[in-house]
């Protein structure tokens, strides 16, 4: 007898998790797939943002999700800074590949060796009225804890999407990744483009982190966890498009959750990483790449 | 290769020098340290093959590093092999990984592949936990052989990777020398033009991390011996890949030169803060000088002395 | 100006006679005052630093507390210790530091299997007696006799973890019949699972999923799910903090509720994870080493203990309350600091004669070595957490929330069986 309950299970808690790949994967598919800008440093932002709520959440008991929303804009700024840097240092000398990705690289290294001397290496978690709470829709669970990180980080997919798709700035970002010369013909300068749509994608990188705490404990090299996986699926879902993303975040979580539940967790990274390597042997440009 | 004759000299000279510190028998506590430094003078230099003279940035040297030590455990186990044999296994799995990784991805860009190798730590240090035969998650306690020469295994390490520093910077600086460096420098440059020039840019860059990896394989494949406990977390660790990084970068990327100067510099701080102070600072300020030095010196110190040089 | 010679024989002799006494002074001082250094590596960073950390904090109350009474043979002792950051590549170097630049008279183990297994060689080669600071089976390759571990896993470390929880299932009527077991890919882990398959085989249960995760696994609830799929009676999980949340919370979620649920959950004694859990840790049938009940607090020295250990533990930013590892640390250097007084002196294989012979009496009560250096009776202990309300860290300070279950010597209270009757 097939366990077709343990399937629809495992399913759908790939999909839920998939909602909250997506939101992870949102910063790096503005940078690096929109910008072309390879920041490795991406996932030290989100334990960073994780961290952030969880000061908030302790100390004054804010539920953290709000808590990561009222942090976006901080978060916004920094990743404008952290641009403005990154392009006086390198883009401007024409010099971005190698020495853009190791200064990423340090920048990682420094913000989770801070977090570790700041925290030490204790699990932190969060609390919140609906976590360990769950609901029964035919036969399948759903847990709040993570049934609320999915649908913020769905509704963070589709107000991008529509941002970028809708508005004169995002358009402007679509358009500085593939013709720089028109767009400053059109009187936007790529510059400030470029710092807007980082800071939204170190924004998105903080909220996420509000997420991720809320479904499981943090620690600094946390971050770690979630390089492979936020590249993964923004090559799998094809450069630049925020569709992809979501798709291949679901795919992911489905398969994750899938080997879990069947063949062992034991596998279940590393078969993601399998996908993004065939991915990347034979078809590159991903699912929906441009 | 007309100076060939006066390389071989000099590395005689300091494998000769090596063996000399060796025999004097000081505070073991200077081959230990010395040992780690000198690993790195390989670790350096082969990363730079790739990424310096290539520009293809691999942050999966934990990977390579740690397969070349899970070759040499695995052989321990089944043949015991002398040390030779076990440096030669390592590196040429390593070398392996290496080109078979540049197959699947140096066809695409240089951020893919370096995405790549974020990937390939994570899956091949899945493997090896999920491998019981050389200790899984749980590690493997090594025996090291016994009657040594120089009376202390570690010791006698210290002369063997004195001897793999000296081949892998000769190999670095006969690349960087030949057409075959002229060409990683080409194509470093401006890919699409080099391929325009008839450079044979893939060849050049599977050449580069096949290489890359021989040698980084070969700086793994002692590590069993050293610390008697291989374990997956400490062999796949992140020091490799930031150290990878930074001393390269620190000491400049241009030169064989560079990585030596860096892998000097750093190695001995990282080792005198492993003694001193709090090591987690240590890390920190790695990553601090890291930054610094890309943003301000890109050409690290080897830039550094030459702009001071007036050149 | 000439002074008569007379004088000057007399100033020379008066000169003489005080530099000799200065020098006699001085030397005996300096005597007096050569400490006796005891060297370490210890994981104040990495991932082992929880433990890590509050280990160190012990052994300075130690370290203060023989100062107090005078030292060891009269003479004060100083620590010296260096960050081992969790990682087995800086034993070999730290040691060597210790032994050949630091000139160390004793050393001892950093914490963990990990740390001790690449100092093992070390000790052996240079003939040193060796404190272990919690490692399972170090030993068991080298069979070295003067190696001595203060985790009270006793003769067969592997079973050590889980042999109470099975015991206690086979005890219950009416008797559970199938297990699922599940744990991390890491070492402590797969060391407990191996001793698991064997007590089940022992004992005639018949398992139905035994399978392991990744570390850096985000979501249990797949892994629970197919755990309640399997309708098991026991479930034996061997986790690290982060998962033991993990888990115990996707088991909420999902509504997991076999007949008696944990074994071997490290992290779940965390002062951390107890106030943060709080009642859903109800019913958690889990291995421990010690526990505020009275049994424990009436060991000589315990409560001083933990009274100057709570009043440093905040500012030294570890574990408040202390109730898991600190005392055994605390008293591994008890059993040295014995050891050297008895002997009279810092020879080591003297040293570990007298450790092998001794029974020892330390904080957490009598200690005796046996083979290979572990304790000569296992000792690890069977806790179950009951009637937990609330989050508050007080109540946690005294007994009746870990209660001891098994072995019977220390047992404090009886099993809430099944598991579902803790929850209400």
């Amino acid at each position: 007898m097939f366990a077709w309950d343990l399937l629809a299970n495992a399913v759908v808690a790939g999909l839920l998790l998939g909602g909250v790949y997506a939101a992870v994967s949102l910063g790096v598919s503005i940078i690096f797939g929109l910008l072309d800008i390879a920041n490795i440093a991406q996932p030290a932002f989100l334990i960073l943002g994780a961290y952030a709520v969880y000061v908030v959440n302790t100390a004054f008991g804010v539920d953290p999700i709000l808590a990561g929303l009222l942090f976006t804009p901080l978060f916004y700024l920094l990743g404008a800074a952290v641009y403005r840097v990154y392009y006086g240092s390198f883009e401007r000398r024409g010099e971005e590949s190698l020495r853009g990705l190791v200064f990423f690289f340090g920048l990682l290294f420094i913000i989770e060796v801070s977090l570790s001397m700041k925290f030490g290496v204790d699990y932190r978690l969060v609390q919140a009225g609906y976590l360990g709470k769950s609901l029964e829709i035919g036969g399948i669970g759903i847990a709040y804890r993570l049934l609320v990180p999915c649908l913020v980080g769905l509704a963070m997919t589709l107000t991008l999407y529509l941002f970028l798709g809708r508005t004169f700035y995002g358009r402007a970002i679509m358009a500085v990744s593939q013709d720089r010369l028109a767009l400053r013909l059109m009187g936007a300068n790529p510059v400030h483009i470029k710092t807007v749509a980082f800071g939204i994608g170190i924004a998105a990188a903080s909220l996420a982190g509000a997420l991720i705490i809320t479904i499981t404990p943090v620690i600094p090299s946390s971050d770690r966890d979630y390089i492979g996986r936020m590249f993964a699926i923004t090559v799998l879902g094809g450069m630049g498009s925020i569709g992809g993303t979501l798709a291949a975040a679901m795919i992911l979580g489905v398969v994750e959750s899938l080997m879990s539940t069947f063949f062992g967790p034991s596998w279940a990274q590393a078969v993601s990483f399998g996908i993004l390597l065939t991915a990347l042997a034979v078809r590159p440009s991903g699912l929906f790449g441009r | 290769m007309r100076d060939a004759p006066l390389v071989l000299l000099a590395g005689l000279v300091v494998v000769g020098l090596g063996i000399g510190i060796a025999s004097l028998r000081v505070n073991p506590y200077l081959y230990f340290a010395g040992y780690v430094i000198l690993q790195y003078i390989v670790i350096a230099t082969a990363w730079n093959i790739l990424g310096g003279y290539a520009g293809y940035v691999n942050f999966g040297t934990p990977a390579f590093f740690a397969m070349g030590a899970y070759t040499a455990v695995f052989l321990i186990q089944t043949m015991r092999p002398p040390l030779p044999v076990l440096i030669l296994a390592g590196g040429l799995v390593s070398a392996l990984l290496g080109l078979a990784i540049g197959y699947l991805t140096l066809r695409l860009r240089g951020t893919f592949f370096s995405i790549a190798t974020l990937a390939l730590s994570i899956v091949l240090q899945t493997m090896i936990i999920n491998w019981e035969f050389v200790g899984g998650s749980r590690g493997l306690s090594v025996i090291r052989p016994s009657g040594p020469p120089f009376g202390n295994y570690v010791t006698f390490l210290f002369t063997v990777m004195v001897l793999l520093a000296v081949v892998a910077v000769s190999a670095a600086r006969f690349i960087e020398r030949s057409w075959v460096g002229r060409g990683l420098a080409a194509l470093r440059d401006n890919e699409e033009a080099a391929e325009c020039m008839g450079v044979p840019t893939l060849r050049l860059k599977l050449f580069a991390t096949t290489v890359s990896g021989f040698l980084l394989g070969v700086a793994g494949a002692p590590f069993p011996y050293y610390v008697t406990f291989v374990e997956p977390n400490s062999a796949f660790s992140l020091d490799y890949a930031v150290n990878a990084l930074a001393m390269p970068m620190i000491g400049g990327t241009t030169s064989w030169i560079g990585p030596v100067i860096g892998a000097v510099l750093l190695g001995s701080a990282q080792q005198l803060a492993t003694v001193t102070i709090s090591s987690e600072m240590n890390l920190f300020i790695v990553g601090i000088v890291l930054v610094a030095f890309v943003v301000a010196a890109p050409e690290g110190i080897l830039g550094l002395v030459r702009r001071l040089r007036g050149r | 100006m000439r002074q008569p010679w007379t004088r000057t024989i007399v100033d020379g002799a008066l000169a003489a006679a005080l530099t000799v006494v200065l020098l006699l002074g001085s030397a005996l001082g300096a005597l007096a005052a050569d400490p006796i250094k005891i060297g370490f590596g210890m994981a104040l960073t990495g991932g082992l630093s929880a433990n890590g950390k509050p280990a160190l904090l012990a052994i300075q109350i130690w370290k203060d507390d023989i100062n107090k009474k005078g030292g060891l043979l009269g003479r004060p002792v100083e620590l010296v210790f260096y960050d081992d950051q969790t990682n087995p590549a800086t034993v070999p170097g730290i040691y060597t530091k210790l032994l050949e630049v630091d000139k160390v008279d004793l050393i001892i183990s950093g914490y963990g299997t990990n740390l001790i297994a690449p100092l093992l060689p070390i000790a052996i080669e240079r003939k040193l007696t060796l404190m272990g600071m919690f490692g399972l089976a170090n030993n068991e390759k080298y069979q070295y006799p003067n190696y001595f571990q203060i985790q009270p896993a006793g003769p067969d470390p592997q079973v050590s973890t889980a042999i109470g929880f099975f015991e206690l299932a086979a005890k219950q009527t009416p008797r559970p019949q199938t297990v699922a077991m599940v744990g991390a890919d890491a070492e402590y882990p797969q060391n407990a699972l191996v001793g698991a398959r064997e007590l089940v085989k022992k004992f005639g249960f018949k398992t139905v999923y035994d399978k392991t995760y990744p570390p850096s696994t985000v979501d249990y609830t797949p892994i629970v799910r197919a755990i309640k799929a399997t309708n098991a009676d026991i479930v034996f999980v061997a986790s690290y903090p982060p998962d033991s949340v993990g888990m115990l919370r996707a088991a909420h979620e999902v509504g997991l509720q076999p007949k008696i649920f944990g074994g071997g959950m490290v992290g779940l004694m965390f002062t951390s994870v107890m106030t943060s859990m709080g009642a859903a840790l109800n019913g958690v049938v889990n291995y421990d080493f010690w526990a505020p009940e009275p049994v424990f607090m009436a060991m000589p020295g315990i409560k001083e203990f933990l009274k100057e250990y709570q009043a440093r533990a905040e500012k030294a930013g570890v574990d408040t309350l202390g109730y898991y590892l600190p005392p055994y640390s605390y008293a591994l250097v008890q059993v040295l600091g014995q050891a050297v007084e008895a002997t009279k002196g810092l020879d080591q294989q003297k040293l570990a004669d007298y450790i092998r012979a001794t029974e020892f009496n330390t904080i957490v009560g009598k200690v005796k070595f046996g083979k290979n250096g572990e304790w000569a009776k296992g000792r690890t202990l069977m806790v179950q957490y009951q009637k937990i309300q609330g989050s508050s860290v007080e109540q946690f300070r005294g007994p009746g929330k870990k209660v001891v279950l098994w072995p019977d010597e220390f047992k404090s209270g009886a099993i809430i069986y099944p598991y579902a009757s803790a929850l209400k």
